[in-house]
């Protein structure tokens, strides 16, 4: 899913806020962040706490494992009136006093906001976690800004943390015959342990050796 | 006996406590940062540390079906390295956060005046930020620390019944018990309370207001003597209604003061956090 839908689906939450525990605070937080972008910093991780942390109830395209507390951080985030490097000054600073729910919403935002690609930082920095909740997120739609070989173990990385790889954005578009190596060498490593991959891994396994078939075909 | 540890250490401890703890009936507990053996020297020390009590720490306790909160503070013993002051500048930063439902430890290592000047502006912020606060009582001259403490307390004008001064001891408690705060005993070998002496204190001033922890650290420490505690209780004659107060309703009733603790509902088992990697071993 691109940036752009991601934010029409956004709107259509925000319009009908009936999901909310709270949607005066919310609307309220909004307001704030529009007069005063720092005002962030102390409203952000209160939003689990007013707006609820359930699922998405009745959730849009793309948002299907969020949480109430994601969407409503990441409708807070895009009503930060910033853009360019002084909206990700903004977001590196959230990110960084941030737990695990605020970072994941930030990770969350980055497709729909006006960054390009100068926050792909912060997906190595959650890729580097031991996190499954951070891992997951850093894989999502903005991951079209990491390299082949950071996003290539991070999908391997998935695999050994048993992230399910459905969090994974463009997974079979993006999957070629290296990342199809790494997940073999694992599957030898696991065989031999005695051990077993996950059925999303083996079907990935399935889909790449099918790929290299066609093009050795070809 | 279900069992909250309103003041332990996880950080310290492996997973293998967190395994017995969670068998032996702990299903929430509160880790207050405060040192770690090592004396840090710079603020981002803490910042990493604090980062780790509302993220890495609490995402760990989950693994194993326990609740995990924290308190925040720079605490006395370092507050007396100019190297550490800065990280009261970032504090308001972690005192919004889910996890953290007091400000704490706070209090004297060895009264000096810049364990006053810290003390009382975390007492300022806990204020500010409506958060209770956990207050340790040093080892060393501990009475006349108590009494500092009582003092320091009356000036903030901080509500008596939101702060707790931990760490008591059958010659302290008398300082205390008529104060409106609440009073912690940490059950720890060697140095503070043990089990029978601690049911020994519940019997002489009853058990309103009362919390009992582990305080288990990275010294010689022992996770599960708020369990032993219960059962000393037991032995005592107190009811399990009783011990339930002490070892589960009373930390709630104080920490519920934050508006933020979270909870299982009663009677549910308690779920453990998305993902296993613990469990499995590291990513």
């Amino acid at each position: 899913m691109t940036g752009g839908n991601l934010s029409k689906t956004l709107k259509d939450l925000a319009s009908d806020p009936a999901w909310l525990a709270d949607p005066a605070w919310l609307a309220d937080a909004i307001r704030r962040v529009e007069r005063c972008p720092a005002a962030a910093a102390g409203l952000f991780p209160a939003v689990g706490r007013r707006c609820g942390r359930g699922p998405l109830p009745d959730p849009g395209p793309g948002l299907a494992d969020w949480t109430v507390d994601d969407a409503a951080r990441v409708i807070l985030l895009a009503a930060i009136p910033l853009s360019g490097t002084a909206l990700a000054e903004q977001l590196g600073l959230l990110y960084r006093y941030g737990d695990a729910a605020e970072k994941r919403a930030v990770l969350r935002a980055l497709p729909s906001l006006d960054v390009g690609d100068s926050e792909v930082e912060l997906l190595h920095d959650a890729i580097r976690t031991n996190d499954p909740r951070l891992v997951a997120a850093a894989l999502g739609p903005y991951a079209s800004h990491l390299d082949d070989e950071m996003w290539r173990q991070a999908v391997l990385k998935c695999v050994f943390m048993d992230i399910p790889l459905r969090s994974v954005a463009g997974l079979t578009e993006r999957a070629d015959r290296e990342l199809g190596r790494m997940l073999a060498d694992l599957d030898e490593e696991r065989r031999a342990a005695g051990r077993t991959m996950p059925a999303d891994a083996v079907a990935l396994l399935a889909h790449v050796a099918r790929l290299r078939d066609t093009e050795e075909a070809g | 006996m279900r069992i909250f540890d309103p003041h332990i250490h996880m950080t310290s401890r492996t997973t293998d406590d967190y395994e017995r703890m969670a068998a032996a009936g702990v299903r929430a507990l509160v880790e207050p940062a405060f040192w770690l053996g090592q004396p840090r020297t710079n603020a981002g020390s803490f910042t990493d540390y604090f980062d780790s009590l509302i993220g890495w720490e609490r995402f760990r306790a989950g693994q194993f079906g326990i609740r995990h909160h924290c308190t925040i503070a720079l605490n006395p013993k370092e507050a007396n390295d100019p190297r550490c002051r800065e990280v009261l500048t970032v504090l308001p930063r972690y005192l919004a956060k889910d996890g953290v439902v007091a400000v704490g430890e706070v209090g004297y290592d060895s009264m000096t005046p810049d364990e006053d000047e810290v003390f009382a502006a975390q007492l300022a912020l806990a204020i500010e930020h409506e958060l209770p606060v956990l207050v340790h009582t040093p080892h060393r001259d501990k009475q006349r620390g108590t009494e500092r403490t009582l003092d320091l307390l009356k000036e903030s004008g901080i509500s008596r019944g939101r702060v707790v001064i931990d760490h008591l001891n059958e010659v302290t408690v008398d300082l205390v018990a008529g104060t409106g705060c609440w009073m912690g005993f940490s059950i720890y070998p060697g140095t503070k309370m043990s089990p029978s002496r601690m049911a020994a204190i519940l019997s002489r001033y009853g058990l309103a207001r009362m919390l009992v922890n582990s305080a288990a650290d990275w010294g010689r420490s022992d996770p599960l003597l708020t369990r032993r505690t219960g059962e000393a209780m037991l032995a005592a004659g107190f009811t399990d209604d009783e011990v339930d107060q002490v070892l589960w309703r009373n930390p709630v009733e104080f920490f519920s003061q934050s508006g933020r603790l979270d909870l299982p509902a009663a009677g549910q088992p308690a779920a453990t956090f998305a993902g296993n990697s613990i469990l499995r071993g590291g990513g």
